[in-house]
């Protein structure tokens, strides 16, 4: 008996019920249409975001202080600062390019009777450049004003809305907002952000208070030396904070590369979850197609028995109810498949993120719903294969 | 005289229900040989079902033997018996014959994809039984559009279609009027005058009255086993 024939008989028995056949179905489309939505959304969106970050740059390695590991009774407790010395040597170093010292506090600003919130960044000069930020209007400071401390701002196109009103943007540059009720001047305007840049100096002594730094943003030469260069500022920072066991590091150095590891980590972790959620309603909708097959099974018994007065032997029977839950199975499979590609699309649209369906994923959902087939069809097709001729011929 | 085709020899059959022993057959004894056509008939509790199901390998005997062509086939188990139906055996029961909502040749056909027919054979192996009981016309035609002549008809074709040693008809007649009844009679003496061994499990005499031997059964024994004068 060849297979295929198998297969076009479980076909016509499906067909004859096809309204319960779809009814049957819904359970594995529902499963295998979220768990592939699921899955592209969450690769969609990786990319997005890893997208994002390599934007700032491969090239680009923030220091940070860090939790030193020593105990709290070792010899200095003020080693968990950065300082401005340690920008300034790390400058120095071969394959650096750029470096920028900053410090950070959320502030709120206030001009006239409004007044928001927004992170206050005391930075460099050069930080415009490190970052590659766009203007609307306006300009970053220079290094001149960050020698003398000037009551510079610039500000994010948000917050100036906030603050201004719309459209605000193209007269306010020489207006003044008042930070913690000091003046400041905007001299420039950022697209798409709700930030203030404040000169470093400025920021360390006027506004915060404090001479140690948040974070040295390292611009390196090429983005092939980072990890070189990721060493080099472990090495030297732990000379310069006179640390000598490199686990007592009072710092973390990182690249972009680090943040693009943790976020696809991240999300590839919510996405194995949400899909082992959706995969839960595959586990139901293979109880439903094991119910069905059972239902099939008694009301076919009659059937059952003239197929084995006629010399089909328990195998036959076997394959053939077999064959007719994975038919159903896949079937509702492969439509569950087109389902979830179609959603992911428009979801994908209406959330501006990538569009992306991997080749795995269809093939994971298309053996999936094979395997939900043969696992719930096979105590059914074994309850048919079973049957004792002279009880099925007889049944009623 | 030829040799026979089926020999039973003290044949029993008892069931079990539960705390409950009853004894359907109590030791029966005939034979028939190829070629014959032989009707059983008796009330309903003489064991005639029970004989049938035995003769048709769909059940086997508690004790005694079953010789079908002289192959002992009381121990066969599954699918061995699955194999002698398909082979060795055409049935023909009194209703539900056919698979529903599917077409006359397909159920003529299905005997022979179990016995693994090479698939171009069989629309034509098919096609030509249903030629012998006139229905070729109705090849693909669905069975639920049959009137129930027809489908004895249909049953018939495919019980010959493997070209078993024996048919075995289960009230054949039950479910038809009496026109039709004689008619599907008339079709089973001509097949039985082509050679094809015929056993009719009947309790109605005007049907066993076609047959040119009638074994009767009562409680379980052969009570007579005579032939007719018909013939």
């Amino acid at each position: 008996m060849e297979i295929e024939e198998l297969f076009l008989l479980a076909f016509q028995a499906l067909w004859r019920n096809i309204a319960r056949t779809l009814l049957t179905m819904l359970g594995i489309i529902i499963g295998i249409a979220s768990v592939i939505t699921i899955m592209s959304l969450g690769a969609g969106s990786t990319e997005s975001i890893v997208g994002e970050i390599s934007s700032f740059g491969a090239n680009v390695l923030t220091v940070s202080p860090g939790q030193s590991k020593r105990s709290p009774g070792g010899s200095s407790s003020i080693v968990t600062t950065l300082s401005s010395e340690d920008a300034e040597a790390i400058e120095k170093l071969a394959n650096v390019e750029m470096v920028s010292p900053v410090v950070n506090k959320g502030k709120t600003i206030t001009a006239n009777s409004e007044s928001t919130s927004v992170q206050v960044s005391g930075v460099a000069a050069n930080y415009t450049l490190i970052k590659s930020l766009e203007f609307v209007n306006g300009g970053f400071f220079d290094e001149g004003d960050v020698l003398s401390a000037a009551k510079d701002v610039v500000l994010g196109d948000e917050a100036i809305e906030e603050l201004f009103g719309s459209d605000a943007a193209e007269f306010v540059i020489g207006e003044t907002v008042r930070i913690d009720g000091r003046v400041f001047q905007i001299v420039g305007i950022i697209v798409d952000s709700n930030e203030a840049y404040v000169p470093l100096t400025t920021a360390q002594t006027v506004l915060l208070g404090q001479s140690y730094l948040d974070k040295i943003s390292v611009y390196v030469t090429d983005g092939e030396l980072i990890d070189v260069v990721t060493l080099d500022i472990e090495e030297l920072l732990l000379d310069e904070h006179d640390i000598d066991d490199p686990q007592a590091a009072d710092f973390n150095v990182q690249g972009s590369q680090t943040f693009v590891e943790t976020i696809s980590s991240v999300t590839g972790t919510l996405t194995t979850l949400l899909s082992g959620i959706a995969a839960i309603s595959l586990v139901v909708g293979g109880i439903g197609i094991m119910n069905i097959m059972l239902v099939t099974v008694t009301e076919r018994t009659k059937e059952i028995g003239l197929l084995k007065a006629v010399g089909a032997k328990d195998r036959n029977i076997l394959n053939q109810f077999l064959i007719e839950a994975v038919v159903l199975t896949v079937s509702g499979g492969i439509i569950g498949i087109l389902l979830g590609v179609s959603i992911a699309f428009i979801a994908s649209q209406m959330m501006n993120i990538p569009f992306m369906v991997t080749t795995s994923s269809i093939l994971l959902s298309f053996g999936v719903s094979a395997g939900v087939g043969i696992v719930f069809g096979y105590y059914p097709a074994q309850q048919a294969a079973k049957l004792n001729p002279i009880d099925a011929l007889r049944y009623e | 005289m030829s040799q026979a085709l089926i020999k039973f020899q003290d044949v029993t059959k008892t069931y079990i229900t539960g705390p409950v022993k009853y004894q359907a057959l109590k030791g029966i004894n005939f034979s028939i040989r190829a070629g014959e056509f032989v009707s059983i008939m008796g009330p309903s509790g003489s064991g005639k079902s029970t004989i049938m199901n035995i003769m048709g390998a769909l059940d086997t005997s508690t004790t005694g033997e079953y010789l079908l062509k002289n192959k002992n086939i009381s121990n066969y188990d599954g699918d061995e018996l699955a194999e002698i139906r398909n082979k060795e055996i055409g049935f023909v029961f009194q209703s539900f014959n056919l698979l529903p909502r599917t077409t006359v040749v397909e159920n003529v056909k299905r005997p022979l994809m179990y016995d693994g027919v090479d698939k171009n054979q069989r629309y034509e192996r098919a096609l030509e039984k249903l030629r012998l009981v006139g229905l070729v016309d109705k090849a693909n035609n669905l069975s639920n559009h049959l009137s129930g002549g027809q489908i004895q008809r249909v049953a018939i074709a495919r019980a010959l279609v493997m070209n078993p040693s024996l048919i075995l008809a289960d009230e054949p007649t039950g479910n038809l009027d009496s026109k039709t009844a004689r008619e599907i009679m008339k079709t089973l003496v001509k097949l039985n005058e082509e050679g094809v061994t015929i056993i009719v499990i009947t309790h109605e005499q005007n049907i066993a009255d076609f047959s040119d031997r009638i074994i009767k059964l009562k409680d379980g024994l052969v009570a007579s086993d005579k032939k007719t004068r018909k013939r």
